[in-house]
């Protein structure tokens, strides 16, 4: 059922009937099968990429590297939580090397950006410093990219 | 002068194509879904196309030898090795060539004397009968049949034999029924030739995107492995379809004289296509799996659509075509493609493109992506609803 996953990582629209269709299984296998997933949490969401910058809302992203003081007994995990938390973070990593989190913050502009990272991130009590990169443009986000031509130009070929 | 005297009578008398006028009416409309074309939607691998850029930063644009970097024939010998079990000499048993489509044209310019006969299994690839032609060759065409799978008997092979045979074509995976040759098929038709004085064209094109079983060689059989020369290519698995790069694997004498043909048509295939060739061979292998599981989940899509159409279609294991009979519509081959496009604006292609038996049947392509495949099922559907209802 790992096909189900490569499947709906590209659509995760396609109808059940369909899924069934495309893997030679019933509907009911592959309802099963995808709730299965669902509980155990491996599927975990099914979201919509948007390419906000061609819409008129306003919206920055920053990267921002976190240097964190680990915990006793929670390690990276707990100081983590308390900062994935904020519903301005899109996304939260421990990483390897130089610093220790990787954030990913979405605000509607720089100024947002800015007062969360000296608010609510920086005074932390584990935080020892960050260091704010914002992004320019976006070429590719979760594998797809943005400026794709759609079109199928292949040619007229006899064969 | 009068250019039209002057071309030679051979070349007039192959037929031209029946689905050219398609295709004009396809570009003048919008929101038309075309299953007519025979090429991957899939646009090449990245890390092959980045190895074709390098080396012509590297200005790798000199001509390589006539047969081909001797680096690619190398990765091709092992690829058909550790693929399909068959052994090749690099240095003298393999012919890098300019699509499989040129392999088959040389092959059959070296074999073939005016008058011989050469073997086509039929609905299949238009070029075989074309190649045969302008080489003086006589076709004598199998008709393949829906209720044996499409697939080449041994009975019907051994009725189309004659003094005059000089080659066979086993063309499987088909374009454009899908059909496969499995393990017992394929020794059927080597009982039939192993001991006759008739060449085996075997194009397997087609062979990585098998969907059932593995894909048989008629070469993998040692009685056979002199007689047959596999043709293969990089179009097909690899989505390399304009790059251009093909091979033959066979006889050091038959590769030596169509070596011969090559270097004076053709000089050599393009060295740089032959770099990213080499990327494809060493290290795709993930990428082409991903599309044949891909293929696979449309296929079943599309055979499915076809069903519920209520068309009668016999479930193609191969290549990536769809080849269902639409005789239950009351219309011929041509007068559905015809309407279809006019009316719910999907393009596939008439059965009898590829041979006469191909009438009553229609080709389409699932290189397209599944929300076409699912749209354009919905209005085949809707198609056929409405003309059997009118037919009855």
């Amino acid at each position: 059922m790992e096909e189900i996953l490569e499947i709906l990582e590209n659509n995760s629209r396609l109808k059940c009937e369909d899924i069934a269709v495309m893997l030679g299984k019933s509907v009911e296998e592959v309802k099963e099968a995808i709730k299965k997933l669902e509980d155990e949490g491996v599927i975990v969401g099914y979201n919509t990429l948007i390419n906000w910058e061609k819409t008129n809302r306003e919206m920055v992203t920053a990267l921002i590297e976190v240097k964190v003081t680990p915990q006793r007994g929670e390690g990276f995990d707990k100081v983590a939580e308390r900062i994935h938390r904020f519903p301005e973070v899109k996304a939260c990593y421990l990483m390897s090397g130089g610093f220790d989190l990787t954030v990913i913050v979405e605000g509607k502009n720089l100024k947002q950006v800015a007062s969360f990272v000296a608010e609510k991130l920086a005074p932390l009590e584990s935080v020892l410093s960050t260091s704010t990169h914002f992004v320019l443009k976006k070429y590719k986000d979760d594998g797809v990219i943005f400026e794709k031509k759609e079109k199928d130009d292949r040619e007229a070929i006899v064969l | 002068m009068n250019i039209n005297d002057m071309i030679s009578p051979t070349v007039k008398s192959i037929p031209p194509s029946g689905i050219r006028k398609y295709f004009d009416l396809l570009n003048e409309m919008k929101d038309a879904i075309s299953l007519s074309v025979g090429e991957p939607d899939f646009v090449t691998p990245w890390n092959i196309r980045e190895a074709g850029i390098y080396s012509l930063e590297k200005g790798q644009t000199h001509y390589s030898s006539n047969a081909g970097l001797i680096e690619l024939r190398s990765e091709i010998a092992k690829y058909m090795d550790n693929r399909f079990g068959l052994k090749y000499n690099p240095k003298e048993e393999i012919l890098v060539t300019v699509g499989a489509s040129e392999a088959i044209d040389l092959a059959l310019r070296s074999l073939i004397i005016p008058g011989d006969e050469v073997i086509i299994p039929e609905p299949s690839f238009v070029a075989y009968k074309g190649c045969a032609l302008l080489s003086g060759a006589v076709p004598v065409v199998i008709e393949l049949k829906a209720e044996d799978q499409f697939r080449l008997t041994p009975e019907a092979l051994e009725n189309a034999i004659t003094e005059k045979t000089k080659v066979v074509i086993i063309p499987f995976p088909n374009n454009p029924t899908g059909a496969i040759m499995t393990k017992k098929d394929i020794e059927g038709i080597v009982e039939v030739l192993k001991d006759k004085d008739i060449v085996v064209i075997s194009d397997e094109i087609y062979a990585e995107l098998t969907y059932e079983g593995e894909h048989v060689s008629i070469a993998s059989y040692p009685e056979m492995k002199e007689k047959t020369l596999v043709i293969n290519g990089f179009s097909k698995a690899f989505a390399m379809t304009g790059w251009r790069i093909g091979y033959a694997c066979g006889h050091p004498c038959l590769i030596d004289s169509m070596k011969k043909i090559h270097q004076y048509a053709i000089m050599c295939a393009p060295t740089n296509a032959q770099h990213a060739a080499i990327e494809a061979l060493r290290n795709s292998s993930d990428d082409v799996g991903m599309m044949v599981r891909e293929y696979n989940r449309r296929r079943r899509l599309m055979v499915d659509g076809f069903r519920k159409a209520g068309l009668d279609c016999f479930e193609p294991l191969g290549a990536f075509y769809v080849f269902p009979c639409i005789t239950s519509t009351g219309m011929s081959s041509d007068e559905f493609c015809e309407k279809l496009l006019m009316e719910e604006k999907v393009l596939v292609v008439p059965g009898t493109a590829f041979g006469d038996c191909g009438a009553g049947f229609v080709r389409a392509t699932y290189a397209s992506s599944v929300e076409n495949i699912i749209e354009a099922m919905k209005r085949i559907k809707k198609f056929v609803d409405r003309h059997s209802r009118l037919h009855i």
